[in-house]
Protein backbone atom coordinates (compact mmCIF):
# COMPACT_ATOMS: atom_id res chain seq x y z
CA UNK A 1 0.00 0.00 0.00
CA UNK A 2 2.52 2.43 0.64
CA UNK A 3 4.74 2.73 -2.37
CA UNK A 4 7.26 5.44 -2.29
CA UNK A 5 5.39 7.40 -5.02
CA UNK A 6 2.45 7.77 -2.33
CA UNK A 7 4.53 8.61 0.74
CA UNK A 8 6.81 10.85 -0.89
CA UNK A 9 3.25 12.35 -1.89
CA UNK A 10 1.97 12.37 1.63
CA UNK A 11 4.92 14.01 2.94
CA UNK A 12 5.11 17.02 0.59
CA UNK A 13 1.32 17.31 1.00
CA UNK A 14 2.48 17.37 4.86
CA UNK A 15 5.26 20.21 4.71
CA UNK A 16 3.03 22.08 2.57
CA UNK A 17 -0.20 22.20 4.84
CA UNK A 18 1.99 23.19 7.72
CA UNK A 19 3.70 25.95 5.96
CA UNK A 20 0.56 27.54 4.81
CA UNK A 21 -1.01 26.78 8.84
CA UNK A 22 1.92 28.57 9.73
CA UNK A 23 1.31 31.46 6.94
CA UNK A 24 -1.94 31.86 8.30
CA UNK A 25 -1.32 32.18 12.08
CA UNK A 26 1.13 35.29 11.14
CA UNK A 27 -1.68 36.55 8.76
CA UNK A 28 -4.38 36.39 11.08
CA UNK A 29 -2.19 36.36 14.57
CA UNK A 30 -1.28 40.43 13.41
CA UNK A 31 -4.48 41.09 12.54
CA UNK A 32 -6.00 39.87 15.92
CA UNK A 33 -2.86 41.97 18.07
CA UNK A 34 -3.75 44.85 16.08
CA UNK A 35 -7.56 44.56 16.88
CA UNK A 36 -7.05 44.19 20.43
CA UNK A 37 -4.64 46.67 20.81
CA UNK A 38 -7.25 49.16 19.12
CA UNK A 39 -9.61 47.90 21.77
CA UNK A 40 -7.81 48.08 24.98
CA UNK A 41 -6.34 51.31 23.91
CA UNK A 42 -9.22 52.57 22.12
CA UNK A 43 -12.35 51.63 24.24
CA UNK A 44 -10.80 54.03 27.22
CA UNK A 45 -11.81 57.07 24.30
CA UNK A 46 -15.42 55.76 23.66
CA UNK A 47 -18.04 58.01 25.14
CA UNK A 48 -20.77 60.49 24.44
CA UNK A 49 -18.06 62.98 24.40
CA UNK A 50 -16.69 61.54 21.26
CA UNK A 51 -19.26 61.99 19.00
CA UNK A 52 -20.55 65.82 20.60
CA UNK A 53 -17.33 67.52 21.43
CA UNK A 54 -14.92 68.57 19.26
CA UNK A 55 -10.82 67.67 19.13
CA UNK A 56 -9.40 69.71 22.53
CA UNK A 57 -6.62 72.21 22.29
CA UNK A 58 -3.47 71.05 23.66
CA UNK A 59 -2.69 70.41 27.01
CA UNK A 60 -6.50 70.82 27.66
CA UNK A 61 -8.57 67.88 28.78
CA UNK A 62 -11.57 66.43 27.60
CA UNK A 63 -13.10 66.63 23.72
CA UNK A 64 -14.02 64.56 21.36
CA UNK A 65 -13.67 64.01 17.71
CA UNK A 66 -16.98 65.64 16.07
CA UNK A 67 -15.35 67.67 13.93
CA UNK A 68 -13.55 64.92 12.71
CA UNK A 69 -16.17 62.52 12.22
CA UNK A 70 -18.18 65.05 10.52
CA UNK A 71 -15.51 66.07 8.05
CA UNK A 72 -14.75 62.23 7.30
CA UNK A 73 -17.88 61.77 6.42
CA UNK A 74 -18.46 64.72 4.20
CA UNK A 75 -15.50 64.60 2.60
CA UNK A 76 -15.19 60.79 1.91
CA UNK A 77 -19.24 60.79 1.00
CA UNK A 78 -18.54 63.61 -1.68
CA UNK A 79 -15.63 61.87 -2.70
CA UNK A 80 -17.53 59.01 -3.27
CA UNK A 81 -20.25 60.54 -5.25
CA UNK A 82 -17.62 61.46 -7.57
CA UNK A 83 -15.81 58.57 -7.96
CA UNK A 84 -18.50 56.09 -8.39
CA UNK A 85 -20.29 57.72 -11.65
CA UNK A 86 -16.86 57.77 -13.28
CA UNK A 87 -15.69 54.44 -11.94
CA UNK A 88 -18.79 52.52 -12.95
CA UNK A 89 -18.74 54.37 -16.46
CA UNK A 90 -15.09 54.50 -17.11
CA UNK A 91 -15.50 50.07 -16.15
CA UNK A 92 -18.20 49.97 -18.51
CA UNK A 93 -16.32 51.28 -21.14
CA UNK A 94 -13.10 49.47 -20.71
CA UNK A 95 -15.43 45.62 -20.56
CA UNK A 96 -17.00 47.00 -24.01
CA UNK A 97 -14.42 48.16 -25.59
CA UNK A 98 -11.63 47.22 -24.37
CA UNK A 99 -10.61 44.26 -26.50
CA UNK A 100 -10.84 46.22 -29.56
CA UNK A 101 -9.44 49.77 -29.03
CA UNK A 102 -6.60 51.38 -28.51
CA UNK A 103 -7.47 54.21 -25.99
CA UNK A 104 -8.95 51.38 -23.92
CA UNK A 105 -6.05 49.48 -23.79
CA UNK A 106 -3.87 52.10 -22.33
CA UNK A 107 -6.79 53.43 -19.88
CA UNK A 108 -7.03 50.40 -18.43
CA UNK A 109 -3.09 50.33 -17.84
CA UNK A 110 -3.05 54.00 -16.58
CA UNK A 111 -5.72 52.31 -14.23
CA UNK A 112 -3.38 49.36 -13.30
CA UNK A 113 -0.61 52.50 -12.33
CA UNK A 114 -3.33 54.64 -10.36
CA UNK A 115 -4.17 51.76 -8.52
CA UNK A 116 -0.82 51.39 -7.13
CA UNK A 117 0.44 55.51 -6.97
CA UNK A 118 1.83 56.58 -3.62
CA UNK A 119 -1.53 58.40 -2.19
CA UNK A 120 0.96 61.13 -1.14
CA UNK A 121 1.45 61.68 -5.02
CA UNK A 122 -2.08 62.16 -5.46
CA UNK A 123 -2.26 64.64 -2.13
CA UNK A 124 0.66 66.47 -3.73
CA UNK A 125 -0.80 66.65 -7.06
CA UNK A 126 -4.08 68.17 -5.84
CA UNK A 127 -2.23 70.43 -3.84
CA UNK A 128 -0.37 72.13 -7.02
CA UNK A 129 -3.01 72.01 -9.15
CA UNK A 130 -6.08 73.03 -7.13
CA UNK A 131 -5.14 74.48 -3.40
CA UNK A 132 -2.28 76.53 -4.79
CA UNK A 133 -4.61 78.37 -6.98
CA UNK A 134 -7.57 79.04 -4.60
CA UNK A 135 -4.60 79.90 -1.99
CA UNK A 136 -6.45 78.05 0.76
CA UNK A 137 -7.07 74.55 2.03
CA UNK A 138 -10.00 72.99 1.46
CA UNK A 139 -12.71 70.22 2.05
CA UNK A 140 -13.16 69.80 -1.56
CA UNK A 141 -9.60 69.38 -2.29
CA UNK A 142 -9.75 66.57 0.03
CA UNK A 143 -12.79 64.91 -1.73
CA UNK A 144 -10.79 65.04 -4.85
CA UNK A 145 -7.87 63.59 -3.81
CA UNK A 146 -9.65 60.58 -2.23
CA UNK A 147 -11.68 60.46 -5.15
CA UNK A 148 -8.59 60.01 -7.48
CA UNK A 149 -7.90 57.28 -5.43
CA UNK A 150 -11.08 55.75 -5.07
CA UNK A 151 -11.86 55.79 -9.18
CA UNK A 152 -9.23 53.11 -10.09
CA UNK A 153 -10.50 50.85 -7.78
CA UNK A 154 -14.02 51.41 -9.02
CA UNK A 155 -12.85 51.06 -12.60
CA UNK A 156 -11.08 48.17 -12.04
CA UNK A 157 -13.72 45.72 -10.44
CA UNK A 158 -16.55 47.07 -12.45
CA UNK A 159 -14.58 45.66 -15.94
CA UNK A 160 -13.27 42.71 -13.90
CA UNK A 161 -17.27 41.53 -12.76
CA UNK A 162 -18.50 42.93 -16.35
CA UNK A 163 -16.24 40.66 -17.57
CA UNK A 164 -17.83 37.75 -15.79
CA UNK A 165 -20.69 38.03 -17.24
CA UNK A 166 -21.23 35.10 -19.97
CA UNK A 167 -21.10 36.14 -23.76
CA UNK A 168 -24.02 34.40 -24.69
CA UNK A 169 -26.52 36.93 -21.68
CA UNK A 170 -25.05 39.53 -24.31
CA UNK A 171 -25.65 38.04 -27.16
CA UNK A 172 -29.52 37.22 -25.85
CA UNK A 173 -29.76 40.39 -25.81
CA UNK A 174 -28.28 41.68 -28.85
CA UNK A 175 -30.63 39.15 -30.75
CA UNK A 176 -33.54 41.23 -29.49
CA UNK A 177 -32.34 43.96 -31.09
CA UNK A 178 -31.03 46.12 -28.19
CA UNK A 179 -28.71 48.76 -28.75
CA UNK A 180 -25.41 48.81 -27.40
CA UNK A 181 -26.05 51.04 -24.75
CA UNK A 182 -29.09 49.14 -23.24
CA UNK A 183 -27.71 45.57 -23.32
CA UNK A 184 -24.66 47.34 -21.31
CA UNK A 185 -26.58 48.80 -18.74
CA UNK A 186 -29.77 47.02 -18.42
CA UNK A 187 -28.25 43.35 -18.88
CA UNK A 188 -24.60 43.39 -18.12
CA UNK A 189 -24.05 45.50 -15.23
CA UNK A 190 -27.43 44.41 -14.08
CA UNK A 191 -26.41 40.94 -14.13
CA UNK A 192 -23.39 41.74 -11.83
CA UNK A 193 -24.64 44.71 -10.12
CA UNK A 194 -23.86 43.30 -6.47
CA UNK A 195 -20.18 42.68 -7.59
CA UNK A 196 -20.23 46.36 -8.65
CA UNK A 197 -21.42 47.55 -5.49
CA UNK A 198 -18.85 45.77 -3.71
CA UNK A 199 -16.09 47.00 -5.36
CA UNK A 200 -17.90 50.57 -4.45
CA UNK A 201 -17.51 49.56 -1.16
CA UNK A 202 -14.37 48.13 -0.89
CA UNK A 203 -13.27 51.68 -2.53
CA UNK A 204 -15.18 53.89 -0.05
CA UNK A 205 -13.10 51.49 3.32
CA UNK A 206 -10.03 52.45 1.37
CA UNK A 207 -10.69 56.16 0.96
CA UNK A 208 -12.22 56.52 4.42
CA UNK A 209 -8.76 55.52 6.40
CA UNK A 210 -6.01 57.07 3.64
CA UNK A 211 -4.28 60.13 5.54
CA UNK A 212 -2.14 61.66 2.95
CA UNK A 213 -3.86 63.13 -0.10
CA UNK A 214 -5.78 65.00 3.16
CA UNK A 215 -2.86 66.57 4.22
CA UNK A 216 -2.12 69.00 1.86
CA UNK A 217 -6.04 69.42 0.87
CA UNK A 218 -8.16 69.55 3.56
CA UNK A 219 -5.50 69.78 6.12
CA UNK A 220 -7.32 69.48 9.10
CA UNK A 221 -8.99 71.42 11.61
CA UNK A 222 -9.22 71.92 15.32
CA UNK A 223 -12.50 73.57 15.47
CA UNK A 224 -15.89 72.56 14.00
CA UNK A 225 -16.72 73.70 10.18
CA UNK A 226 -18.77 71.79 7.82
CA UNK A 227 -17.82 74.37 5.48
CA UNK A 228 -16.05 72.14 2.92
CA UNK A 229 -14.42 75.17 0.89
CA UNK A 230 -12.46 75.58 4.25
CA UNK A 231 -9.72 73.63 5.86
CA UNK A 232 -11.89 70.48 7.76
CA UNK A 233 -10.93 67.86 10.11
CA UNK A 234 -10.50 64.47 9.48
CA UNK A 235 -10.35 61.10 11.37
CA UNK A 236 -7.03 59.42 9.51
CA UNK A 237 -4.91 63.24 10.47
CA UNK A 238 -6.23 63.37 13.72
CA UNK A 239 -4.59 60.13 14.62
CA UNK A 240 -1.42 61.18 12.61
CA UNK A 241 -1.47 64.30 14.22
CA UNK A 242 -2.36 62.84 18.39
CA UNK A 243 -0.77 59.92 18.31
CA UNK A 244 2.82 61.50 17.64
CA UNK A 245 1.77 63.95 20.16
CA UNK A 246 3.12 63.97 24.42
CA UNK A 247 -0.41 64.30 25.53
CA UNK A 248 -2.06 61.40 27.18
CA UNK A 249 -5.77 62.67 26.22
CA UNK A 250 -4.60 63.62 22.64
CA UNK A 251 -3.46 59.96 22.62
CA UNK A 252 -6.60 58.69 24.23
CA UNK A 253 -8.86 60.40 21.68
CA UNK A 254 -6.06 59.18 18.64
CA UNK A 255 -6.90 55.45 19.75
CA UNK A 256 -10.63 56.72 20.20
CA UNK A 257 -10.22 57.68 16.01
CA UNK A 258 -8.50 54.99 14.91
CA UNK A 259 -10.98 52.17 16.36
CA UNK A 260 -13.49 54.14 14.60
CA UNK A 261 -12.46 54.02 11.44
CA UNK A 262 -11.12 50.46 12.08
CA UNK A 263 -14.62 49.44 12.46
CA UNK A 264 -16.16 51.37 10.05
CA UNK A 265 -13.78 50.00 7.64
CA UNK A 266 -14.40 46.22 8.93
CA UNK A 267 -18.49 47.14 9.30
CA UNK A 268 -17.83 48.15 5.13
CA UNK A 269 -16.01 45.19 4.13
CA UNK A 270 -18.23 42.51 6.04
CA UNK A 271 -21.66 44.08 4.12
CA UNK A 272 -19.49 44.28 0.89
CA UNK A 273 -18.96 40.42 1.66
CA UNK A 274 -22.54 39.91 2.06
CA UNK A 275 -23.18 41.44 -1.23
CA UNK A 276 -21.04 39.71 -3.25
CA UNK A 277 -22.00 35.99 -1.56
CA UNK A 278 -25.13 36.86 -4.43
CA UNK A 279 -24.10 34.89 -6.83
CA UNK A 280 -23.41 35.86 -11.10
CA UNK A 281 -25.74 34.35 -13.06
CA UNK A 282 -24.09 31.55 -15.99
CA UNK B 1 -61.53 36.58 -45.85
CA UNK B 2 -60.50 35.54 -49.32
CA UNK B 3 -57.29 34.05 -49.39
CA UNK B 4 -54.78 35.36 -51.91
CA UNK B 5 -51.76 33.29 -50.67
CA UNK B 6 -50.61 31.27 -54.08
CA UNK B 7 -51.50 26.67 -53.87
CA UNK B 8 -47.96 26.74 -52.75
CA UNK B 9 -47.28 29.15 -50.15
CA UNK B 10 -45.68 26.60 -48.31
CA UNK B 11 -42.59 26.67 -51.06
CA UNK B 12 -42.69 30.20 -50.21
CA UNK B 13 -38.89 31.39 -49.68
CA UNK B 14 -38.12 33.60 -46.42
CA UNK B 15 -34.89 33.80 -46.65
CA UNK B 16 -32.20 33.21 -49.90
CA UNK B 17 -28.76 32.52 -48.86
CA UNK B 18 -26.61 32.62 -52.11
CA UNK B 19 -22.37 32.44 -52.62
CA UNK B 20 -22.08 32.59 -49.00
CA UNK B 21 -18.89 32.65 -47.79
CA UNK B 22 -18.07 33.48 -43.89
CA UNK B 23 -14.61 34.00 -42.45
CA UNK B 24 -13.05 33.94 -38.83
CA UNK B 25 -9.76 35.99 -39.54
CA UNK B 26 -8.02 34.32 -42.17
CA UNK B 27 -9.95 30.71 -42.05
CA UNK B 28 -12.76 30.29 -43.96
CA UNK B 29 -15.95 28.92 -41.72
CA UNK B 30 -18.44 28.85 -44.55
CA UNK B 31 -18.02 28.10 -48.26
CA UNK B 32 -19.65 28.90 -50.87
CA UNK B 33 -22.87 28.51 -48.97
CA UNK B 34 -26.61 28.28 -51.30
CA UNK B 35 -29.53 27.59 -49.42
CA UNK B 36 -33.24 28.69 -49.56
CA UNK B 37 -34.97 28.96 -46.01
CA UNK B 38 -38.59 28.27 -46.83
CA UNK B 39 -41.50 30.45 -45.35
CA UNK B 40 -43.30 28.89 -41.75
CA UNK B 41 -41.24 25.62 -41.86
CA UNK B 42 -38.72 24.61 -39.55
CA UNK B 43 -34.86 23.96 -41.53
CA UNK B 44 -32.93 22.09 -39.52
CA UNK B 45 -29.07 22.11 -39.64
CA UNK B 46 -26.76 19.10 -38.77
CA UNK B 47 -23.51 17.91 -39.28
CA UNK B 48 -20.62 17.33 -36.93
CA UNK B 49 -19.33 19.70 -34.41
CA UNK B 50 -17.32 22.80 -36.16
CA UNK B 51 -19.00 21.91 -39.49
CA UNK B 52 -19.84 25.79 -39.43
CA UNK B 53 -23.88 24.71 -39.26
CA UNK B 54 -24.19 27.27 -36.24
CA UNK B 55 -21.98 29.93 -37.73
CA UNK B 56 -24.32 29.45 -40.30
CA UNK B 57 -27.39 30.31 -38.36
CA UNK B 58 -25.09 33.34 -37.08
CA UNK B 59 -25.06 35.15 -40.30
CA UNK B 60 -29.02 35.20 -40.44
CA UNK B 61 -28.86 37.81 -37.39
CA UNK B 62 -25.28 39.09 -38.70
CA UNK B 63 -24.64 38.01 -35.08
CA UNK B 64 -21.03 37.62 -36.28
CA UNK B 65 -21.13 41.42 -36.14
CA UNK B 66 -20.05 41.96 -32.72
CA UNK B 67 -16.85 40.43 -33.40
CA UNK B 68 -14.26 42.47 -35.26
CA UNK B 69 -12.14 39.28 -37.43
CA UNK B 70 -15.83 37.77 -38.61
CA UNK B 71 -16.62 38.63 -41.98
CA UNK B 72 -19.45 36.82 -44.53
CA UNK B 73 -19.59 37.61 -48.14
CA UNK B 74 -22.34 37.27 -50.27
CA UNK B 75 -25.70 37.20 -50.55
CA UNK B 76 -28.73 36.71 -47.69
CA UNK B 77 -31.69 38.21 -49.24
CA UNK B 78 -33.90 38.86 -47.16
CA UNK B 79 -37.51 41.00 -47.61
CA UNK B 80 -35.80 41.79 -50.95
CA UNK B 81 -32.28 43.28 -49.51
CA UNK B 82 -29.32 41.84 -49.01
CA UNK B 83 -28.96 41.72 -45.15
CA UNK B 84 -25.03 41.50 -44.99
CA UNK B 85 -25.03 45.07 -47.16
CA UNK B 86 -23.35 47.56 -44.70
CA UNK B 87 -26.69 49.69 -45.01
CA UNK B 88 -28.31 47.19 -43.26
CA UNK B 89 -29.59 48.70 -39.60
CA UNK B 90 -28.69 45.19 -37.77
CA UNK B 91 -30.89 46.38 -34.68
CA UNK B 92 -34.24 46.59 -37.05
CA UNK B 93 -32.80 43.04 -38.38
CA UNK B 94 -32.72 41.29 -34.73
CA UNK B 95 -35.81 42.20 -33.81
CA UNK B 96 -37.34 40.43 -36.87
CA UNK B 97 -35.07 37.64 -37.17
CA UNK B 98 -35.10 36.57 -33.25
CA UNK B 99 -32.45 33.97 -31.72
CA UNK B 100 -32.55 30.85 -28.89
CA UNK B 101 -29.37 30.01 -27.49
CA UNK B 102 -27.58 26.74 -26.81
CA UNK B 103 -27.86 27.45 -22.37
CA UNK B 104 -31.02 29.34 -21.60
CA UNK B 105 -29.89 32.62 -21.27
CA UNK B 106 -32.66 34.70 -19.00
CA UNK B 107 -31.94 38.28 -17.86
CA UNK B 108 -31.48 39.28 -14.46
CA UNK B 109 -34.72 40.77 -14.05
CA UNK B 110 -38.14 39.19 -13.45
CA UNK B 111 -40.13 36.81 -15.70
CA UNK B 112 -42.65 39.78 -16.97
CA UNK B 113 -39.23 42.05 -17.32
CA UNK B 114 -37.61 39.27 -19.38
CA UNK B 115 -40.33 39.55 -22.22
CA UNK B 116 -41.17 43.34 -21.45
CA UNK B 117 -37.30 44.02 -22.36
CA UNK B 118 -37.92 43.00 -25.98
CA UNK B 119 -41.07 44.56 -26.96
CA UNK B 120 -40.48 47.77 -25.33
CA UNK B 121 -37.53 48.60 -27.52
CA UNK B 122 -39.83 49.09 -30.47
CA UNK B 123 -43.10 49.61 -29.05
CA UNK B 124 -44.57 51.52 -26.62
CA UNK B 125 -47.39 50.27 -24.96
CA UNK B 126 -49.54 50.67 -22.01
CA UNK B 127 -49.20 48.81 -18.91
CA UNK B 128 -53.01 47.00 -20.05
CA UNK B 129 -51.83 45.76 -23.07
CA UNK B 130 -47.94 45.27 -22.25
CA UNK B 131 -49.79 42.45 -19.86
CA UNK B 132 -51.55 41.05 -22.89
CA UNK B 133 -48.41 40.61 -24.44
CA UNK B 134 -46.44 39.08 -22.01
CA UNK B 135 -49.64 36.86 -21.34
CA UNK B 136 -49.64 36.12 -24.99
CA UNK B 137 -45.63 35.42 -25.27
CA UNK B 138 -45.87 32.80 -22.04
CA UNK B 139 -48.58 30.91 -23.65
CA UNK B 140 -46.97 31.08 -27.23
CA UNK B 141 -44.12 29.30 -25.40
CA UNK B 142 -46.36 26.86 -23.23
CA UNK B 143 -45.14 28.27 -19.96
CA UNK B 144 -47.82 30.67 -19.24
CA UNK B 145 -49.73 28.08 -16.71
CA UNK B 146 -46.50 27.51 -14.99
CA UNK B 147 -45.21 30.86 -14.38
CA UNK B 148 -48.39 33.28 -14.13
CA UNK B 149 -47.99 33.48 -10.42
CA UNK B 150 -44.28 34.25 -10.59
CA UNK B 151 -44.69 36.76 -12.91
CA UNK B 152 -42.69 39.40 -10.75
CA UNK B 153 -40.11 36.56 -9.86
CA UNK B 154 -36.76 36.79 -11.36
CA UNK B 155 -36.20 34.79 -14.58
CA UNK B 156 -32.97 32.84 -12.88
CA UNK B 157 -35.46 30.90 -10.33
CA UNK B 158 -37.26 29.33 -13.31
CA UNK B 159 -36.01 25.71 -14.19
CA UNK B 160 -33.44 25.10 -16.78
CA UNK B 161 -36.55 24.06 -19.59
CA UNK B 162 -38.62 26.31 -18.14
CA UNK B 163 -35.44 29.08 -18.68
CA UNK B 164 -35.23 28.21 -22.24
CA UNK B 165 -39.32 28.12 -23.04
CA UNK B 166 -38.86 31.90 -21.07
CA UNK B 167 -36.19 32.41 -23.82
CA UNK B 168 -37.99 31.92 -27.02
CA UNK B 169 -41.22 33.87 -25.00
CA UNK B 170 -38.81 36.57 -24.88
CA UNK B 171 -38.07 35.98 -28.96
CA UNK B 172 -41.60 35.58 -29.71
CA UNK B 173 -43.20 38.55 -27.88
CA UNK B 174 -40.93 40.96 -30.13
CA UNK B 175 -43.01 39.24 -32.74
CA UNK B 176 -40.30 38.83 -35.35
CA UNK B 177 -40.69 36.55 -38.82
CA UNK B 178 -37.79 34.09 -38.29
CA UNK B 179 -36.68 32.64 -35.36
CA UNK B 180 -33.53 30.90 -35.10
CA UNK B 181 -32.67 28.33 -32.63
CA UNK B 182 -29.13 27.29 -31.99
CA UNK B 183 -28.90 23.73 -29.73
CA UNK B 184 -31.74 24.93 -28.24
CA UNK B 185 -31.83 21.50 -26.12
CA UNK B 186 -28.33 20.20 -25.90
CA UNK B 187 -28.40 21.57 -21.70
CA UNK B 188 -31.75 20.17 -20.96
CA UNK B 189 -33.24 16.95 -19.97
CA UNK B 190 -35.36 14.60 -22.04
CA UNK B 191 -38.55 16.10 -20.65
CA UNK B 192 -37.58 19.64 -21.18
CA UNK B 193 -36.53 18.36 -24.81
CA UNK B 194 -39.61 17.45 -25.45
CA UNK B 195 -41.67 19.72 -24.64
CA UNK B 196 -39.14 22.63 -26.52
CA UNK B 197 -39.87 20.06 -29.68
CA UNK B 198 -43.65 20.18 -29.50
CA UNK B 199 -43.48 23.83 -29.02
CA UNK B 200 -41.06 23.84 -32.26
CA UNK B 201 -43.81 22.14 -34.08
CA UNK B 202 -46.61 24.49 -32.75
CA UNK B 203 -44.71 27.86 -33.58
CA UNK B 204 -44.20 26.86 -37.46
CA UNK B 205 -47.45 27.83 -37.53
CA UNK B 206 -46.57 31.57 -37.21
CA UNK B 207 -42.49 31.62 -38.02
CA UNK B 208 -39.94 30.27 -40.18
CA UNK B 209 -37.19 28.38 -37.82
CA UNK B 210 -34.42 27.59 -38.33
CA UNK B 211 -32.66 25.23 -36.05
CA UNK B 212 -29.22 23.86 -35.67
CA UNK B 213 -29.49 20.56 -33.92
CA UNK B 214 -26.69 17.95 -32.65
CA UNK B 215 -29.26 15.13 -32.49
CA UNK B 216 -29.93 13.95 -35.46
CA UNK B 217 -33.53 12.13 -34.44
CA UNK B 218 -34.40 15.83 -33.16
CA UNK B 219 -33.90 16.91 -37.19
CA UNK B 220 -35.96 14.28 -38.22
CA UNK B 221 -39.03 14.65 -35.80
CA UNK B 222 -39.07 18.52 -36.05
CA UNK B 223 -38.33 19.77 -39.49
CA UNK B 224 -39.29 19.80 -42.93
CA UNK B 225 -36.19 20.60 -43.90
CA UNK B 226 -32.91 19.69 -43.48
CA UNK B 227 -29.26 20.84 -44.51
CA UNK B 228 -26.42 18.73 -44.11
CA UNK B 229 -23.24 19.97 -43.34
CA UNK B 230 -19.56 19.59 -43.35
CA UNK B 231 -16.20 21.18 -42.97
CA UNK B 232 -17.96 24.79 -43.91
CA UNK B 233 -19.89 23.11 -47.01
CA UNK B 234 -23.55 22.33 -47.63
CA UNK B 235 -23.00 19.22 -48.50
CA UNK B 236 -26.70 18.16 -49.00
CA UNK B 237 -30.13 20.08 -48.54
CA UNK B 238 -33.71 18.63 -49.26
CA UNK B 239 -37.06 17.92 -47.70
CA UNK B 240 -36.09 16.60 -44.49
CA UNK B 241 -37.98 12.60 -45.37
CA UNK B 242 -35.27 12.44 -48.41
CA UNK B 243 -32.36 13.40 -46.74
CA UNK B 244 -33.18 10.54 -43.93
CA UNK B 245 -34.93 7.92 -45.84
CA UNK B 246 -32.66 8.30 -49.00
CA UNK B 247 -29.82 10.77 -49.26
CA UNK B 248 -28.55 11.68 -52.57
CA UNK B 249 -24.73 11.78 -51.11
CA UNK B 250 -22.85 8.74 -49.20
CA UNK B 251 -21.22 11.58 -46.80
CA UNK B 252 -25.00 12.25 -45.85
CA UNK B 253 -26.32 8.52 -45.67
CA UNK B 254 -22.78 7.70 -43.22
CA UNK B 255 -23.66 10.50 -40.91
CA UNK B 256 -27.36 10.32 -40.76
CA UNK B 257 -26.81 6.06 -39.93
CA UNK B 258 -24.09 6.79 -37.30
CA UNK B 259 -21.56 5.49 -39.65
CA UNK B 260 -19.59 8.90 -39.06
CA UNK B 261 -19.44 12.09 -37.12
Amino acid sequence: MMNPVYRRRLWVHRIGISLSFFAMIIGIGFLAWILIMLLIKGFGAVNLAMFTETTPGPGSTGGGLMNAIVGSLMMVGVGTLISTPIGILAGIYLAEYGEVSRFAQVTRFVTDIMLSAPSIVIGLFVYAIYVTNIHHFSGWAGSFAISLIAIPVIVRTTDNMLNLVPTSLREAAFALGAPRWKVATMVRLRAVKAGVMTGVLLAVARISGETAPLLFTAFGNQFFSANMNGAMANLPLVINQFAMSANDNWITLGWGAALLITFSVLALNILSRLLSTQKVPG
Amino acid sequence: MINHTPVNAGHKTTIEISGLNFFYGNFQGLKHINLKIHEKKVTAFIGPSGCGKSTLLRTLNRMYDLYPGQRAEGKIMYNGRNILEPGQDVNMLRAKVGMVFQKPTPFPMTVYDNIAFGVRLYENLPKGEMDERVEWALNKAALWTEVKDKLHKSGLSLSGGQQQRLCIARGVAVKPDVLLLDEPTSALDPISTAKIEELISELKGDYTIAIVTHNMQQAARCSDYTAYMYLGELVEFGETDQIFMNPDKKETQDYITGRFG
